[in-house]
């Protein structure tokens, strides 16, 4: 069966059947997609099949025979969000992180809180509350926003604050 | 040397952040052996009785199967009492009890062998209240009640109730043994590598079960999605098992549960009755507290005797009495054993406690946060153990800041008779071992001098809040040198001193201090050498340093008097939720918490330490129930177990004050466990708010339901009554 994992073809004899996230861990030794619950709803094995993330513990693999995949190894570090995660405690434990951050790319450039909201409902983090995530998402879209010089969605910056410092970093007024 | 930027207080990045972020991080299912077998657990499906036969209906060629025959050693899970079989031997106390381990190259082959087993079964024992056998009972008594109640106006009572809760890491318990210790390739010896919170804990089970020294033994913690104390004692089971199969086939065998069975057979949050009766004063003043805490410890001992201690003394919550009595039991069921999770019984004496402070308020007409005040503790004043709590005790402080940040007075009757509720929680945690533990445990912690800076030798474990980066600040700053320089040595037991269990709120405080003694004398000995140069000229620098309890603490196990702990944190929590009247769903929509906790040695890891625990408490509060069925967990599932995702989640606010405690490094005191002591009271006084008079939790549509249902009950049967008075007159 032919796939293109993380922009580089695979051949992988495996039984038509076998869960993607299996293939993915075992037989592509592409351990960084995580097992929390192998039943669709926690998330930690989400990947992006064609863009779109999915549960990989849910896809028999024949399913998405010569589809694109990309798993956190995929992004190779260098993603903006993988280190807004670490700078801003989005990660704690970590086991929920890649799925988490693939999620989140699948979010697109702008999402309001709203929408990371909606669209990581599928991911559980029992680490954080959440909270850090946003604020970890939402460093990397406001800087985009910044980069562009646009100004929208400012008031929907989420996310709590500590006493100090006071000043919001990151935004320039 | 290179000028050092102080670490402590900055948010520096996390020492293994990049690896978790980038799926390089090696967790257990991520390490492979060769010439691996996979495991698995055979378990009783029945809560009590005996083993009568065993069968194996298929072919045993090429499985390793193992026993309590095969057992070297002693036949326990060695921790506190030695009650519990590593391997049922005939007697069966719970559902899900370990009886065989299967092993098999197959993993396919190894799901499909079918094992029977008979059993005769007896009666079992379900209720707490009703069981003969008590696993622990503590009695803390201050003054005399009964002088006390005799100085009430008004005596209010209550009985407060709550179930199970699960840890519900995201990743499973899983661990992977290997024959041979590591080191000299001795086939007698054993390597088990796991997710874990203490490594040395599970190192004594080992030495116990298998008959081994210390040196034979080697516990390496891999990387851990997440513990909250579902990964204090609990690994100490599954490596044994693991380790039994390892020595029997002489190859290395993984054992990682799925998540159906990481919920039906491992440790849950104490179920737990509490009983308060107080007595109080016409204008709110505390004369007597009388508490009874029942805990439902499941079928073993494991941690409840432990639980319960530090359930009792914090039963009577952060306030002033003269005249306290508690009694606390922890009871045997036929149910999976209880064990560790985060708060460790305080959330659940503290959710007592505070939904009957706001009782109390109702029945004497006073504002809830009156009440508080009247009666929060204050420097100088004395616990229900006679503790006398020093500068750093801040009850006050971070009620009075709740309160203004939210204006929750002015909020309260804003909110009136509409379909919000505002409620609030005082409470506070004791930072470290109780009493006498953090002697008896005796922790080590050693620093190396390295080329560039040095190395922390800790068993102290990261599960996710940040051990090796705080670690890490604590000692950079104490030599001066930069936070890069300074690496975190894996938690190995063939390699780190026992720097004790990575619970009880106790790394940053007690091990960092520890770290910070040993930090200090290695900048002593240094002088105006850099590492390198000390090095060149003096050869290697290991500095190993213990616990050392501070001179004027004192405590008495006999009695249960004196200093529980060297110091408190102290939070208070207000949640605003919305009650949707036709579903009777609860939406939590305003969250703020203010913690006090000594100093914040990395705030934004702190932060996340209170927002995630306070995450879990709104959890329990609204939406964790473990449904018991036979004994045994009816939904084990992530379908039907529901802990709070991202739409469940109110944006939180954290204001975090500061106020040093002596012997904490730089001030710190433990910041992990009581950020989960708050939501759940504050969130059902927000629902009497609201006008629902719940005395358990979670509270769920259908107990909202209920309480709704026989409120509009009463009201009809009033209406009826007065109407039928209108129609007389």
């Amino acid at each position: 069966m032919r796939l293109t994992i993380n922009g580089k073809r695979v051949q992988v004899a495996v039984h038509p059947m076998k869960r993607l996230l299996d293939v993915l861990r075992e037989d592509c030794e592409l351990t960084g997609t995580k097992e929390g619950c192998g039943e669709g709803e926690c998330g930690a094995c989400t990947v992006l099949v064609d863009g779109a993330p999915v549960n990989a513990c849910l896809v028999p693999v024949a399913q998405i025979a010569g589809a694109r995949i990309t798993t956190i190894e995929g992004l190779r570090g260098r993603h903006p969000l993988q280190h807004a995660f670490v700078e801003h405690g989005g990660a704690q434990c970590g086991i929920c992180t890649p799925g988490m951050i693939l999620a989140a790319v699948a979010l697109g450039k702008k999402p309001t809180l709203d929408q990371i909201r909606v669209g990581l409902a599928g991911n559980l983090c029992r680490c954080t509350g959440y909270s850090a995530i946003y604020r970890s998402i939402d460093a990397v879209t406001s800087t985009a926003r910044r980069n562009r010089g646009d100004r929208k969605d400012r008031k929907e910056r989420p996310g709590s604050r500590t006493k100090k410092p006071r000043t919001r970093t990151g935004v320039t007024r | 040397m290179a000028r050092a930027t102080r670490a402590v207080g900055r948010n520096v990045l996390r020492k293994e952040g990049a690896s978790k972020t980038s799926g390089a991080a090696k967790y257990i299912d991520d390490l492979s052996f060769p010439n691996l077998l996979h495991a698995r657990t055979i378990r009783s499906t029945i809560p009590a009785g005996e083993i009568t036969a065993i069968r194996f209906n298929f072919d045993t060629a090429g499985f390793t199967i193992v026993d309590f025959r095969d057992i070297p050693g002693r036949n326990i899970v060695a921790l506190i009492e030695d009650d519990q079989p590593c391997l049922a031997e005939r007697q069966i106390r719970h559902f899900a009890e370990p009886i065989l381990l299967l092993a098999h190259e197959d993993r396919e082959t190894l799901l499909a062998a079918d094992v029977q087993i008979d059993y005769s079964q007896t009666a079992p024992i379900y209720d707490p209240a009703a069981s003969p056998m008590v696993f622990k009972k503590i009695a803390i008594e201050k003054g005399r009640v009964d002088d006390g109640f005799a100085l009430a106006d008004v005596i209010v009572e209550g009985e407060y109730r709550m179930g199970h809760q699960e840890q519900l890491y995201i990743e499973p318990n899983g661990v992977v043994a290997a024959p041979g210790n590591g080191v000299d390739d001795d086939v007698g010896g054993i390597t088990v590598h796991g997710s874990m919170q203490c490594p040395y804990y599970v190192h004594k089970a080992l030495m116990v079960l298998l008959g081994l020294p210390g040196e034979k033994v080697r516990v390496v913690q891999a990387e851990t999605g997440g513990g909250f104390g579902g990964k204090e004692e609990y690994p100490s089971i599954i490596a044994g098992h693991a380790a039994l199969l390892a020595k029997k086939s002489g190859r290395p065998v993984k054992l990682i549960y799925d998540r159906v069975e990481d919920l039906i057979a491992t440790t849950k949050r104490h179920p737990a009755v509490i009983r308060h009766k107080t007595g109080v004063t016409r204008d709110g003043q505390l004369t007597a507290i009388d508490i009874d805490v029942l805990f439902d410890g499941g079928a073993y001992a494991t941690l409840s005797a432990v639980v319960l201690s530090r359930g009792v003394i914090h039963a009577s919550g952060p306030y002033r009495c003269d005249h306290i009595r508690i009694n606390g039991r922890a009871t045997m069921t036929n149910t999976p054993p209880n064990g560790a999770f985060r708060g460790f019984g305080a959330p659940q004496t503290q959710f007592a406690t505070e939904v009957h402070m706001d009782r109390i308020a109702e029945q004497l007409g006073l504002d809830p946060v009156r009440l508080r005040e009247i009666n929060a503790l204050r420097p100088g004043d004395t616990t229900a153990t006679g503790q006398r709590l020093g500068k750093d005790c801040s009850a006050l402080p971070v009620l009075r800041e709740a309160v203004r940040r939210t204006d929750f007075k002015r909020r309260r009757r804003a909110l009136a008779k509409t379909n919000r509720g505002i409620g609030l929680s005082l409470f506070f945690h004791g930072s470290g071992f109780t009493g006498g533990g953090e002697v008896k445990l005796a922790s080590k912690a050693s620093l190396v001098l390295t080329d560039r800076g040095a190395r922390i030798l800790v068993a102290s474990t990261e599960i996710g809040q940040g051990t090796r980066t705080m670690l890490a600040q604590i000692v950079a700053d104490t030599l001066g040198l930069p936070y890069d320089d300074i690496d975190v040595n894996a938690a190995d037991t063939g390699i780190v001193p026992d720097s004790g269990p990575t619970v009880a709120s106790r790394t940053c405080m007690v091990v960092g201090r520890i770290l910070q003694r040993c930090a200090a004398e290695m900048r002593e000995r240094l002088g105006r050498l850099t590492p390198r140069q000390y090095l060149k000229k003096h050869g290697p620098l290991v500095i190993t340093k213990e616990y050392e309890r501070p001179g004027e603490m004192s405590w008495d196990d006999n009695s249960y008097r004196g200093d529980a702990y060297g110091s408190y944190g102290w939070g208070c929590d207000i949640v605003e939720l919305e009650v949707d009247r036709d579903t009777w769903e609860v939406k939590p929509v305003a969250f703020l918490t203010v913690h006090e906790i000594g100093k914040a040695i990395h705030p934004m890891l702190a932060m996340g330490q209170i927002e995630g625990g306070s995450a879990q408490g709104l959890g329990w509060a609204l939406l964790e129930e473990v449904v018991m069925r036979d004994g045994h967990m009816a939904n084990a599932s992530l379908t039907n177990y529901i802990i709070p995702t991202t739409l469940d989640t109110p944006k939180m606010k954290v204001v975090m004050l500061e106020s040093p405690y002596q012997h904490g490094p730089f001030g710190a005191k433990g910041v992990g466990e009581m950020p989960i002591d708050g939501p759940a009271p504050a969130v059902i006084n927000a629902l009497r708010h609201a006008g629902f008079d719940l005395r358990a939790i979670p509270a769920t549509p259908e107990r909202i339901m209920q309480v709704s249902t026989l409120k509009s009950q009463v009201s009809s049967v009033e209406a009826q009554r007065s109407h039928a008075l209108r129609v007389q007159t």
